[in-house]
Formats: C-alpha cells, structure tokens, sequence
C-alpha cells in the first residue's frame, strides 16, 4: 500500500481502458447486425449507403425490397415452407427431448454421461456430414425431397437443445417439492401435471424456442433433401448470397432479427417469472 | 440456386376438365435469364397447350451428381434436365440417361428429320441440343477508357488492362485460354493438353494471374461481378452478356477472340416412369419454331438449322407483357459470321478422357 | 429379477435375525434393488424414444455413409470374367490371351451402363481408359480370336501394363484407395503406396489450414470473450442482463442474416471500405479486399462463434466470489497478480468449454466459408461438399474425407466430456 495514490490512478486509466474494450467486442457484436436494417430500406439495388440515405433524405428510403419480398411467390412460399417446417419438427424434437431430459435426470439413470453424449452430438457433429449421410439415407426410401424427410432431420438437429435446455431446468429443480406434492396425497400424475411440469415448462418453452429457430436457419441439411416443392428461405437465401445479390435478403434479414429481438425477449421475461416461483415470491 | 415456378397452376385449371390430369414435369436448368427464355419458349406455351405443370429447379450446375444420386436411390424426381453436352456423354455412359429417340422429335417444317436438322456434331445417344452458347471474355468499358483487350493474350497482360479477372471455376475452358495465351496454335490446344508438359505449361499460365482472378460457379454471377466492379474482365456465357448489355445497360463489351463454343440441351435420367409424356414435351419444346422463340429471350443460337432464319427481334417483359423490340438478334447470335472467326470447338471427348485428372490437378492448384 | 422376487419370503422366515425386511416381509435390500431395477427401467424407457430415432434417422444414416467410402463394386461386378482371369497374372509383360477372351467376353455381356461405369471408375484412375474401353465396347461383336491381338488393333492402350495392373488391382470389392488419396498418397504403377505428386496435394494442406484457422479464431474469441464475459460477471445483475442481450441477439440471429451482414460490411464497394474511403484512409482505386479470402472466413466466424465463449466463461464466473480476489489484494497482490492467480485460475473450467466448444464447432463449419471465403478461406467441409456434386470417385473421396474429419470431430468431442462434461452445456 505505499503508493495508493499513484495506484488508484492507474487503476482508473485500466478501468477506462478495460471498458472502452468492452464497449467495442461489444460494437463488434452488435453492430453488423444493426448495419443490415437501415440498407434494407435502400431505394437503389445497392448494399451501400448512398448520398440521399446519409442526409436522411425520405427519397433515399424505400419499402421496394419488403414489396418484392411480399409479392414474389418464390419468397413467400419459402417462408411458409420454413414456418411449416420448424413448428413441426419443434413440437416432435420437443416431446421426444423432454422425455428424454426427464429419463437422463433420474438419480437411477444407468451410463448417464454416455447416453447424453450420443444424445447431444447432433450438434456436435459437422453438418456437411450430418446432411450428406441423411440424404443418401432418404434417398435410398425414396423420402428425399419430402417434406417429412426434412422434418424428421430437423428434429435431429433441434432434439438436442430440448434435452440440454429441459436438463439444465430439471438441475435447479428442488427434489423435495415432489416428496411434498406425493406427502400430500398426489399421485404420480397429479404431481406431474401440477408441480413438475410448471416449474419445468420455462426450460421446455426454451428448448422448443432452440429447436424452433435450429429448423429456420438450417441450410446445408435442406439444401441436399428439399425438393422443389419444399425449398425453405434459408435455401433461397443461400442461392441468393451466392448468386444475384439482392437488397430483397436485407429486408427478409431485418425481419427475422425482429423475430430474435422477439423471441429474446420473451425468454428473458419467462426466465424473470420463473426465477420468482423459483423464490416463492 | 432453386426456383421453383408453377407456371401450369392457372392454365392446368382452365384444361383440367378437357385433358387428361398429366403429372407434373420437373426441368432442371440454369436459372436466370436463361431459364426465363426456356420459360417464355417452351414451358409456358406447353402448359398452355397441354395443362401440364411445370416445375423449375436450377440445379443444372449439380446435374451430374444429382442424377447419379437419384438414379442410384431409385428414385429418380428430375424429369428433364439441361445439361452441357461433355456431362451429358459422361452420364450416359454411365447408364444414368435414357437413349432418346430421335425419329420421335419433330421433323422441320420441309419434311427433314429432326436427326438430320440438327447442327451437325450436336446431338448425342443421350442428348438433345437446344442452343449452341460460346464463353468469351467481356469486360466493362468504364474499366478500360483506353479500349478494352482484344486478344486472349491481352488478358493476362495486368499492366495494360488492369484489374480482377472473373473466371468460372473449372478447369475447362481455362487451361485452353491459358496454352493460347501462352503462344498455343488454337487448333494445337487439345493435342498440348493432353500431354504431362502441356498441363504444366497450362497451370504455370495460369498461376501468372492466379492473385486476380475471383472465381464464379454460377452464369449469373459474371455479368453481376462486371457491373459492381468486383472484376473488370470476366468469362461468361455470351447470353448473360447481351442480356445485361440490352436488358439493363451496363457498359459491357464481348471479346471476340478464342470464344469456346458448346452445345446445351436436354437429357431424360432413366427411370422417370413417365418417358411418353417426357418426350412428348421433347417433341414440342425442341422443334423448329421453340427453338427459334428461344432466340427472342437471350442471345444463344438455336441447335436447328431450320430454326436460324426464323430468328427475329428481342423481346422483353414489360409489367408481365411480353412485348417486341426493334432489336435484330441475329447480329448477336454467337454463330454470326462476324462474330465467329476466331471461335474454337470446345472438344467434348477430350474432357470425357481427361476431366476427371484435371478436374483434380485444378482443385489442387485453387485451394494451394 | 424374477427370481429375486421369488425368493426372499423364504429367505426371512428361515433366518429371523437375518436382514431387514420391509413391511410384507421382503428383505430391505432386495426391495430396494427391485425398486432401484424398476427405477432404472423407468429412467430408460423416457429416453429411449429419443434414443432409438436417433439411431434409426441419424446414426444408420452416418454409418451407412461411412462403409460406402471404402466401397469398390464396379470391376468386380461388372468385368467378373476378366477380374477372375487376371488374379494370378504375376504382372510381369501383358497378361495371357485367356484375359483378352475374358475382356471381351464382359465388353459383350455388358450393356452400355454397365461398362460405362466401370470405364468411368477406371478413367477416374487412369485418364484415357474411358475412351478405349468404351471404344471396345462398340465394337466388341465383331472380334474374333485370337482377342489379344483384335483388342491390340482396336486401340494400342490395351497395350499398356498399367491399364491392367490397374484392372487388377482394383478387382477388390473393398478398397483404401479413397482414404489414400484423402491423406495425398495414392498407387503407383506397381501398387506401392507413395505420396502424390505435389501439385495434387490438396487434403492434409485444407484439414491444416482447417485447424489452424478453426484455432485463430478460437484465440481471437478468447481474447474478446474473456473480458466481456468478466464484465457481465462482475456488473450488477440489472446491467449484467441488459448487456446481455447484446450477445444472445446475435446468437439467437440466423446465420446467414450474420453472414451477409458480413458480406455488406466488408466487400470492396461495402461499407467499411466506404468508411475508409469517406475517411481519406484508402483512395477509391485502393479498396481492400476484405472478403472472399481468409480474412472474410476469420472475421465472419469468430463473430458467429463469439457467444459460444462468452457464455460457457460467464457461467464459470458468476460462481466465483468476489470477495477471493479481495482478499488477495487485501495480502499484497497487485491487482494484475491477483487476477493471475487467484482469478485466473478458477475460470479455467469455463475456458475449457468455450474452447473445446468453438473449435469443434468451428472445424465443421460450412456455410460461412463458402459464401465469404473465396478460395483461400476454405474449410475442409468445403472440399467435401465440393467433390460431393462430382464424378463418384470424387464422391467416395468426400465420404472417406467426411469420416476422417468425423473421426476427427468424435475424438474432440469426446475430450470435452472428459474434461468438461457435455451436461455443462448450458445456453441463454
């Protein structure tokens, strides 16, 4: 402690320095992803701000690219695909998931760490693999090309978020509030249904949330199994970026960063109720 | 990358009380501007006369594989797809293409067979033909105010014509330009190449410019990297140039010198289990007037010489009309006198021998 | 277990200072195991319909992939006479007349699909067999004996050794040939394994630059993750949340809005070279090429990636009191020595996770590299994809690359459950 003085003063330059670095990794983060929303609403085919843009002038800014978006069949359909597609692979990955979470948290579970492993590798796996492997597969059954192909492998690619998401839920959970549901006279189902299941549905809503965007913005699986028939947005955007760029991705690009803000934040206000019945607040 | 258009929905509806309910036909193409002039020429009018759906992938740049696969699986979904003619003879004899019946084609409008109205050398035991196409090279004149090159040799010249170089990502084409850049009579180019030292000679040109040079792997891309200045010269497919020339204005100039010419068209994979109503479509799409229709979309020639003095003005879309211009396409056609002299014939045996060696030597050298 | 259920009664009436039992008489021990057994089977049966999809729609499907990379029908199937004919030629000269007849034999038993794809595969090894064979083929009903001369007059390749070596060799149904030529060796003439001549070596060089990349941008998102995860760590939890956000936004966006986020941002008519240009840094003529190259790979990736560092570190540290580094500076540790010492170390299990977690994720990655690596900026998922639309040699080729990087994946990922545990992934 000989020279506080000199000391703190260093310390406060660190501090600034420090959080003027912070400030910035998190620019980095952010700022691309802002970037895109003001260029969506450029009135030229360009991914540039132009002169009239910068001066905020009102004839820079056009709705054109959400027009085309709205009014080409091709965009539209793909979107509907996509939707489709990812609320039913969600609600297969999130049963199957949830089970799963509830049969890996058991005290009695055999060779736990193992199962999980293989339960969970999906994710880990490269996906050039994953999709080379299951189109070759559906192929073979004649499925491929099939909207229930598609499905079935996003409910691969999704199921291992529900068992993280639900385990994770299952590990805060306080054992003994089943043997309080059972001392008062509730059997299995009862205890289930009324004490289990809604502590745990924040962790199961956040599996089926995981699941639900994995399927919306997987690409490389659909662009081997999808027909013509079936071809997801994220397949039009990829032949797009790769091809004739247009600012038409900006303004799909915006809507689904509106669709994170908002998914984002309803996983923030389930995670606020829950940490208050987690409470008993 | 894939499209899909149900062209035939409205019109299906208008015959579905008249005609039989046909299966829908699925055509594999290119996608662009070249699937727009196959739309306007062959598909819509066919859904109109027929009430057949119509659906559009752009996977031909996977055809090979995407055949094989299905063929492989069984299950065959591709009912006609667009192919180069040096893939289509591969996929042939491999067995993955059904032999076409050429006397089933339309004859042309004097009486000759479809057999014998074919430019000669275009068609396969496999292959239909539809168009010839050249790559060339063209550049933006903005880039060069001075007058762009002329040669082929000019293009490795970087101090005179500055700038990125757009290339397709194969090797074909780009090691015969490279021996004729590198001093290589063009009727000498495939005799070099297949030689252990012409193939050196051919990398070691090309590793000249390999730091400007930016690659594209699908025939929209050059004509896009051209307008944004990402290259200053580039190969393309002659049809994607004129359509950008005309249709939007760019500032775009063909290279007539050493222009490769091929031939597209049509294969049918084995195993569709509706070849009848295949090559009925076949008979429609191919004869002397589609062809020629073809021609008023996109500036390729069409494969039939009865075809070419049908060949008229452009046409365009104007707010979902089809509507004339006054441009003569026939001074644009690839095989236009004055823009034929120094074409070379791209040799289709030679790369059926020796594609899949260099085809590896150029994966190895791109990603070394 | 049935037994066990039958006998204990027996057990405790026998012996009545024997073990416990439970109410109707069955001893405590067996009652638990029987209870522990129905347990465990009750456990099993929840996961298992997890368990058995995923084995049917995802671990036959990658297995089923894997035995076709080493898969090598054509010769045998569709050239039976001559693989049978040739398998005691000792190499040496030309082979005998009976493997001409039997050559010829095939060529006319064979249809055009059949020996099209033996041609094909054999061309794929030796340029120019495809030509000769499928020459043969047509005119293979006019040949008389004796064969070898008439295949000799067809076309002189049937004079060359290496065409029938390489017939020979390649009459095994099962082959390395794809994993040789994965790791840039291959046959030579005589069948010895060499390594390939230099301008074909692409495969090892991509899974080095693969790693060496996957472990650039692994570092770099330490060096950003780490302090802000630090900060999230160490703010109120009101601020802490707040911030949060701005890594679960970018985690929770697609990829591809990310991807060509990055596209707009660094191209050569993009906005940070308009920045730069605005700014009088570059002139008009000097933009930087940012994209399509090993930079655009780098950049595009550790932003993608970054959650995955933040989060893991950010768990391990909200766990770690403040009051230790206190404590440590209350002895006489420099700010810098405590943070070294006694922090450091505890957040060690976190960096281990965010680690092991973005490099296994990021030697995988496909999309990214694709549409903003060019060339140079390629991952060895790319190459597979690539050769995955070729010829099915090339096809094979993908396959063994596939599962050597599989392999690869498999042993990364199973020192991040030794180390880590995967019940500590944790997301959101």
């Amino acid at each position: 402690m000989a020279r506080p003085v000199y000391e703190s003063g260093l310390e406060r330059a660190w501090r600034i320095t420090y959080l003027t670095i912070c400030g910035l990794i998190f620019f980095f983060l952010i700022a691309p992803i802002i970037v895109i929303i003001p260029l969506s609403f450029n009135a030229t085919p360009y991914f540039t701000f132009t002169k009239e843009m910068l001066s905020l002038d009102p004839s820079g800014y056009s709705l054109r690219w959400y027009d085309n978006l709205f009014n080409s069949g091709e965009w539209t359909r793909s979107i509907q695909n996509s939707f489709f597609i990812a609320i039913v692979s969600s609600i297969i990955a999130t049963a199957l998931g949830t089970l799963a979470a509830l049969g890996l948290s058991r005290r009695e579970m055999p060779a736990r760490a193992l199962i999980t492993a293989f339960l969970i590798s999906p994710m880990i796996v490269p996906l050039i693999i994953t999709a080379a492997a299951l189109f070759a597969f559906y192929a073979r059954l004649n499925l491929s090309q099939t909207y229930f192909s598609i499905i079935m492998s996003h409910v691969v690619l999704g199921a291992p978020f529900v068992v993280i998401t639900v385990t994770a839920a299952l590990s805060g959970f306080d054992n003994q509030l089943i043997r309080a549901s059972q001392s008062l006279g509730a059997n299995q189902a009862t205890t289930f249904f009324k004490v289990i299941l809604p502590l745990l549905t924040p962790g199961i809503v956040a599996g089926a949330l995981f699941a639900f965007i994995t399927s919306l913005d997987e690409v490389v699986v659909v662009l081997f199994l999808a027909g013509p028939r079936q071809v997801p947005m994220t397949v039009q955007m990829f032949g797009s970026l790769r091809e004739e760029i247009s600012p038409t991705i900006l303004a799909l690009a915006t809507i689904l960063v509106c669709l994170s803000i908002l998914l984002l934040s309803f996983m923030e206000m389930m995670r606020r109720r829950t940490e208050k019945l987690r409470s008993g607040g | 990358m894939l499209r899909h258009i149900l062209i035939g929905t409205t019109a299906s509806l208008l015959a579905a009380g008249a005609a039989v309910a046909a299966e829908p036909l699925n055509i594999v193409s290119w996608g662009g501007a070249y699937s727009m002039s196959q739309r306007k020429a062959y598909h819509e009018p066919y859904s109109e006369k027929t009430g057949t759906e119509i659906l559009e992938e752009d996977k031909s740049n996977q055809a090979l594989a995407g055949i094989r696969s299905q063929v492989e699986a069984g299950n065959v979904t591709w009912d006609v797809v667009d192919m180069l003619q040096a893939d289509a003879q591969r996929a042939c004899d491999e067995g993955l293409l059904e032999e076409i019946p050429f006397d089933q084609l339309a004859e042309a409008p004097d009486g000759t067979s479809a057999m014998d109205d074919f430019i000669e050398g275009t068609t396969g035991d496999c292959f239909v033909p539809q168009i010839l196409y050249a790559t060339m090279f063209a550049y933006n004149t903005d880039a060069f105010p001075d007058g762009g090159p002329k040669t082929v040799a000019d293009v490795w010249d970087l101090e005179t014509y500055p700038g990125t170089r757009a290339l397709e990502k194969i090797p074909q084409k780009n090691l015969e330009w490279a021996l004729i850049a590198d001093g290589v009579a063009p009727d000498e180019v495939y005799e070099v190449l297949a030689t252990q030292e012409g193939q050196d000679q051919a990398f070691a040109k090309l590793d000249e410019i390999k730091d400007s040079i930016i690659w594209w792997d699908a025939g929209a891309q050059p004509p896009q990297m051209l307008a944004d200045g990402e290259a200053t010269i580039a190969t393309a497919y002659n049809g994607r140039i004129f359509n950008a020339q005309v249709n939007e204005g760019q500032p775009f100039a063909i290279m007539w010198d050493g222009q490769m010419f091929e031939v597209d068209g049509w294969v049918v994979p084995v195993d569709t289990g509706q070849f009848d109503q295949i090559m009925d479509y076949l008979k429609f799409a191919t004869d002397t007037q589609r062809l020629a229709d073809q021609a008023k979309w996109i500036s390729y020639a069409p494969a039939r010489s009865s075809s070419v003095e049908l060949v008229g003005n452009l046409w365009k879309e104007e707010g979902g009309e089809a509507v004339e211009t006054d441009i003569d396409m026939k001074p644009h056609m690839p095989t236009a006198p004055e823009n034929f002299q120094n074409a070379i014939q791209f040799d289709t045996d030679f790369w059926a021998d020796y594609g899949d060696a260099l085809e590896e030597r150029f994966n190895a050298w791109l990603n070394s | 277990m049935t037994d066990a259920a039958a006998v204990p009664g027996a057990v405790a009436a026998q012996d009545p200072s024997g073990p416990l039992t439970t109410a109707d008489g069955k001893p405590l021990k067996q009652a638990l195991r029987k209870a522990n057994a129905k347990a465990r089977r009750n456990a099993l049966l929840l996961v298992l319909p997890l368990f058995a999809f995923l084995l049917i729609t995802y671990t036959i499907p990658i297995v089923q992939m894997m035995t076709r990379s080493v898969s090598n029908p054509e010769v045998a199937e569709y050239l039976p006479n001559t693989a049978a004919a040739i398998a005691d030629w000792d190499g040496s000269d030309l082979p005998s007349e009976d493997v001409y007849a039997a050559m010829v034999a095939d060529l006319n038993a064979g249809g055009r699909s059949t020996i099209g794809r033996v041609a094909a595969r054999l061309n794929a090894e030796l340029a120019g067999v495809r030509s000769t064979m499928m020459g043969a083929m047509r005119d293979s009903d006019e040949f008389q004996a004796p064969y070898k001369d008439a295949l000799l007059a067809d076309d002189d390749d049937w004079a060359d050794p290496r065409l029938w070596k390489l017939i020979q060799r390649e009459s095994r149904t099962l082959t390395p040939a794809y994993y040789l030529r994965a790791l840039d060796y291959e046959y030579d003439e005589n069948g010895d394994i060499v390594r390939r001549p230099e301008y074909l070596q692409v495969y090892t060089q991509t899974f080095w630059q693969t790693a060496w990349m996957s472990g650039l941008i692994t570092i770099i998102t330490i060096l950003l993750g780490y302090p802000v995860a630090h900060l999230l760590a160490t703010l109120p939890p009101a601020r802490a949340n707040l911030l949060m956000i701005l890594v679960l936004l970018p985690f929770w966006t697609s990829l591809l809005v990310r991807t060509s986020a990055w596209i707009v941002l660094l191209q050569q008519e993009g906005v940070i070279n308009d920045v730069l240009v605005l700014l009088h840094i570059v002139d008009e003529d000097g933009r930087i090429r940012m994209i399509y190259n090993r930079i655009g790979t780098i950049v595009a990736m550790t932003h993608i990636l970054l959650p995955f560092m933040i989060l893991p570190l950010y768990s391990v540290m909200k766990t770690i009191p403040p009051s230790l580094t206190r404590a440590a500076r209350s002895m006489g540790a420099t700010p810098l020595r405590a943070h070294l010492t006694v922090y450091m170390p505890l957040t060690v299990p976190g960096l281990a996770a965010g680690v092991l977690l973005v490099f296994i994720l990021a030697i995988g990655y496909y999309i990214t590299p694709a549409l903003v690596g060019g060339e140079s900026g390629i991952f060895i998922s790319n190459l597979i994809a690539d050769r995955m639309t070729g010829s099915l040699a090339q096809l094979r080729l993908a396959l063994a690359l596939a599962t050597i990087l599989l392999v690869g994946v498999l042993v990364l990922y199973w020192l991040f459950n030794k180390l880590v545990g995967v019940d500590r992934l944790k997301f959101g």
